[in-house]
């Protein structure tokens, strides 16, 4: 099952990255008022439904995808799923 | 009786490149200095375990990310549990706090750009193994060479480590964007340590300082009393 987990830095946590683009976005004329660099995974899981998926895919998000002191995530599994 | 050489296990990790820089300076101070492979599942006999710098895994995912599920890693959380002294400089410092082994996390430097120079440092504490060759209140002058060594902790735990003073090392002076310019922590036992700068690059006056020595000396004798007072 394919999945996609999208890891941000948290809200209220310095994104110096994000500043960076937004800076460059207002140099080349766009109104952009803030923005901030993620990352996404995509993933394609060996589970047998889609509640086995995303609690496989939440546990690699907790051990290694997202360090919690600084990263939230989103999981979004394919297919509808959920 | 002669006085016992410590042993010390310097870890080797695919990407790691301060490796043999960390061997040469613990052999300079008289430790007997040993690199051990990420892939080992176990430690030989040892006295203390240096993680050195470098950009291990290539930095993948997050700095250290990678590195911390190595099979060695497991063998020296076991070490640290047991009290064996554990010291990670810069890429073993980020090591360090993705195992959860130091709190806190390094992040990209808060100018984007990597930062590479000689910067002082004040040494907060000095009752440490890794800082008890240090003067009281003294300051240190060792490099740092580092793009993601701008230390984080949210509020509560920051508060907690100062009132548990675990903040042993800090930056006289703004360097990347860590929070009140820590450059080193201690973990609540008092075992395991690890810094942003690199004291193995400061070890011989031909380079322009030798006050990494104090650090890493600590770390030598220390292990040194240890072995002396279990004799």
């Amino acid at each position: 099952m394919k999945a996609t987990v999208v890891v941000r830095p948290k809200q209220g946590i310095l994104d110096p990255q994000g500043q960076a683009v937004g800076s460059s976005l207002r140099q080349l004329g766009f109104s952009v008022e803030e923005a901030r660099v993620g990352r996404v995974v995509d993933l394609d899981v060996e589970a047998s439904d889609a509640t086995e998926a995303r609690a496989e895919v939440e546990r690699m998000c907790e051990q290694l995808l997202a360090n919690p002191l600084i990263e939230s995530y989103e999981i979004e599994l394919a297919d509808g799923a959920g | 009786m002669t006085s016992p050489q410590p042993r010390i296990g310097v870890l080797q990790f695919p990407g790691s490149n301060d490796d043999r820089d960390a061997l040469w300076a613990l052999s300079a101070l008289d430790a007997e200095a040993i690199l051990i492979w990420h892939t080992e599942n176990e430690l030989p006999d040892l006295d203390a375990v240096v993680l050195p710098g470098g950009f291990s895994y290539g930095d993948y995912l997050r700095c250290g990310a990678i590195a911390r599920f190595s099979p060695a890693m497991a063998a020296v959380t076991e070490f640290a549990a047991e009290g064996g002294l554990v010291l990670g400089i810069c890429n073993g410092f980020q090591i360090l706090c993705e195992a959860g082994l130091l709190p806190g996390v390094l992040r990209r430097n808060e100018s984007l750009s990597f930062v590479c120079r000689d910067v002082t440092l004040t040494v907060e504490r000095t009752d440490t193994p890794f800082t008890n060759r240090c003067g009281e209140e003294s300051q240190l002058s060792i490099p740092v060479k580092h793009g993601e060594g701008c230390w984080y902790a949210d509020d509560d735990l920051y508060a907690k480590l100062e009132e548990q003073r675990q903040i042993v090392l800090r930056y006289a002076e703004p360097v990347n964007g860590s929070r009140n310019d820590v450059a080193g922590v201690i973990n609540e036992q008092g075992n395991v340590f690890g810094l942003m700068p690199h004291p193995e690059h400061a070890v011989d006056p031909l380079l322009g300082s030798a006050d990494g020595a104090f650090i890493l000396s600590s770390l030598v004798e220390s292990a040194r009393e240890r072995i002396l007072a279990s004799v």
